[in-house]
């Protein structure tokens, strides 16, 4: 009798009784693993921010993105628009653990700056994103919990919290909405550091490539405490350009355009 | 002169450009710019003018070839009301990049930034400075060269070869921001017989070593910086001669990343300028709150501080002093920054005064004002000249 007890404790109770921590974990680990093997990507992105009178004002980005085995994605952003910025480039090489290295490229100087990165919480070109938004996202980042299953959109859903372990992020927690069928992450609502709820993003237009990645086409960030929105439009994903190591230092920042 | 080597430039784009059909994707942008520049206090020196306005242009042409080769054209033309010496042009860049998976070549004319810190800088030697578009030295002539640019895990090496130099731009007779005589650009004198075609070399290590980015150069060639001599011109004038000497500089730059702290670094040592070898340093942080008092704002401290061991000698303005600044930036889609420095010289009570603003108004137009006071110079400071050429500079460019 002693002996079954210890055996249920060891390998029937996990199974059982997974917490809904572990199932949070476990949620993650999976959608990690859908989106890993891309390789590369680069895409068009256009910003169209609005504040609180309605008015808009819009950026044009072109990104280039290569998948780092083992640690987070490097990525170069190039600013198109508004005109005054055109040539200005961004470097991230994100990491699983500890803060990313970032560097800007300011052509009317020609100098390449380094940049403190460590406060995750600033907003990414005076958008309603911050950066903690969109440098790539990895399991490591967050500890979770699952909180209950429930359809959303006609998509039957996990909803889960996520919890940002890294220093300075400017959230205590994250809900997240993500589709059973295809981990596609249609809602986040973001609490700001005083648990108030802050901002909701809301991701629509998914897309399948390479008959397995689902992007989505638009992400809008509604900011619920200034009453600003940001319309982030993908288009023109590529895949498989070839891209290395090389594509994503300081020379190619400065020649990036 | 000098147009000796536009032939010769062109004539080696016109060899690699050949192949048109080639073309991938070209664009024409650039900026048109207005400003109004303001003296509030009386000039001292006759001829000065207490207002002027002028006119600026910088187009770009770029040109993309499949192969990931490219074409860059900018040249930029400049007409001042208050000094005939500021109505100038120069072709900022002109250059032909040859991209191998192995290495960069590119041949013509460009602009190349080394260093680390806000206000001095020191250690960037490539080009020079364009004097007359403004005081911050980050104005900069356009430099012929050959660039070879190999980056490798273990770091970026850079040759650079300069066959011809360009020389510092001075304010004219009705510029403010001068010396008490004018520097006479006809009567430039060199150390080398070549004058200013001396071949110029440059080397450079750069590389990334975690939170460290370091860069070690070595520089043999014309001095960028001249030395000044008093003279006369024919009617008797006094005028000052520049001489640009032939030297050597070692120099390092760093930058470090702890937090949101940014720690920077810069140190030279020269010989050969005034057959009087020296080092300088400059050296500090920055510090940024993101999202300081509750808002989406961010708020960064600098703190730099700037040394060169010929004291008195030093042929800057920077040979003691300490630098305190705020730089905001709003992060609204307008994208407001200002930046307020105070220069405080350590050996005297000398203090000079940086505010700079800009702010975006609909997708092209760009607004940005200046303001720069010189607070009690003294005469031996190098700036004495200039103690009553308090600045407002107010200028609006149209980006296309």
């Amino acid at each position: 009798m002693k002996y079954f007890l210890i055996f249920t404790l060891l390998f029937v109770s996990p199974v059982f009784a997974e917490t809904p921590e572990e199932k949070g974990l476990a949620i993650a680990k999976e959608d990690d693993k859908r989106d890993n093997g891309f390789g590369d990507f680069t895409a068009n992105m256009v910003m169209v921010l609005k504040n609180k009178q309605g008015e808009e004002s819009t950026r044009h980005i072109r990104n280039k993105t290569l998948e780092v085995e083992g640690d987070g994605d490097k990525s170069i952003s190039i600013f198109d628009r508004p005109r005054d910025v055109k040539g200005t480039a961004l470097l991230n090489f994100t990491h699983k653990v500890g803060t990313d290295d970032q560097w800007l490229y300011l052509p009317a100087l020609k100098r390449v700056k380094r940049i403190s990165s460590a406060n995750k919480s600033g907003s990414f070109m005076g958008s309603e994103f911050a950066y903690e938004d969109v440098t790539s996202q990895e399991v490591e980042k967050y500890t979770y919990k699952w909180i209950r299953d429930e359809e959303f959109k006609g998509e039957k859903c996990f909803v889960f919290e996520r919890y940002p372990v890294y220093k300075n992020s400017g959230y205590t927690r994250q809900l997240v909405w993500l589709d059973q069928k295809d981990y596609k992450i249609l809602k986040i609502e973001f609490f700001d550091r005083k648990n108030s709820p802050l901002k909701t993003l809301t991701q629509s237009d998914f897309k399948q490539y390479l008959g397995k990645y689902w992007y989505p086409g638009t992400m809008f960030m509604d900011n619920h405490q200034t009453g600003k929105s940001t319309l982030l439009t993908w288009t023109n994903y590529k895949f498989g350009n070839g891209l290395s190591n090389k594509d994503f230092n300081k020379n190619s920042l400065k020649r990036a355009r | 002169m000098t147009h000796r080597l536009w032939g010769l430039v062109i004539f080696a784009l016109a060899f690699f450009v050949i192949p048109i059909n080639q073309v991938h994707s070209h664009e024409l942008s650039g900026f048109v710019a207005g400003e109004v520049r303001l003296f509030p206090q009386e000039a001292i020196f006759p001829g000065q003018t207490d207002q002027s306005a002028s006119f600026a242009l910088q187009p770009e042409y770029y040109h993309e070839f499949k192969s990931g080769s490219s074409f860059t054209f900018v040249p930029f033309l400049r007409v001042d009301s208050g000094d005939q010496e500021r109505t100038h042009f120069d072709i900022r860049e002109l250059t032909f990049l040859l991209l191998k998976d192995e290495y960069e070549l590119r041949i013509g004319v460009r602009k190349v930034f080394w260093g680390a810190t806000e206000v001095l800088h020191l250690v960037d030697i490539i080009n020079q400075i364009d004097l007359v578009e403004n005081l911050d030295t980050e104005d900069r002539l356009g430099q012929p060269m050959v660039n070879l640019s190999v980056a490798r895990d273990w770091g970026t090496v850079d040759v650079f070869w300069m066959p011809f130099f360009r020389e510092r731009t001075f304010q004219g007779t009705g510029g403010r921001l001068r010396f008490r005589d004018v520097v006479d650009e006809d009567r430039t004198e060199y150390e080398s017989p070549a004058e200013e075609w001396h071949n110029d070399w440059a080397f450079r290590y750069s590389h990334t070593f975690g939170d460290l980015d370091l860069g070690l150069a070595q520089f043999i060639g014309t001095n960028r910086e001249p030395t000044f001599f008093n003279s006369a011109d024919e009617n008797g004038s006094a005028i000052v001669i520049p001489k640009y000497e032939l030297i050597r500089q070692t120099s390092i730059d760093a930058t470090y990343v702890v937090e949101d702290w940014l720690w920077k670094f810069e140190a030279m040592y020269r010989t050969g300028q005034r057959n009087e070898d020296f080092y300088a340093w400059t050296g500090g942080f920055e510090y940024t709150f993101v999202g300081f008092m509750e808002s989406s704002m961010d708020l960064g401290l600098i703190g730099e501080w700037m040394f060169d061991t010929r004291e008195e000698e030093a042929t800057n303005p920077f040979e003691n002093d300490i630098v305190g600044g705020l730089r905001l930036a709003v992060n609204d889609a307008a994208s407001t920054e200002a930046l307020l420095a105070v220069v405080q010289d350590l050996n005297t009570d000398a203090r000079f005064l940086i505010l700079e603003a800009s702010r975006r108004f609909g997708d092209n137009w760009l607004l940005t004002a200046e303001l720069r006071g010189f607070l009690d110079q003294t005469q031996e400071d190098f700036l004495f000249d200039a103690r009553d050429d308090d600045l407002m500079q107010i200028q609006l460019e149209y980006y296309f």
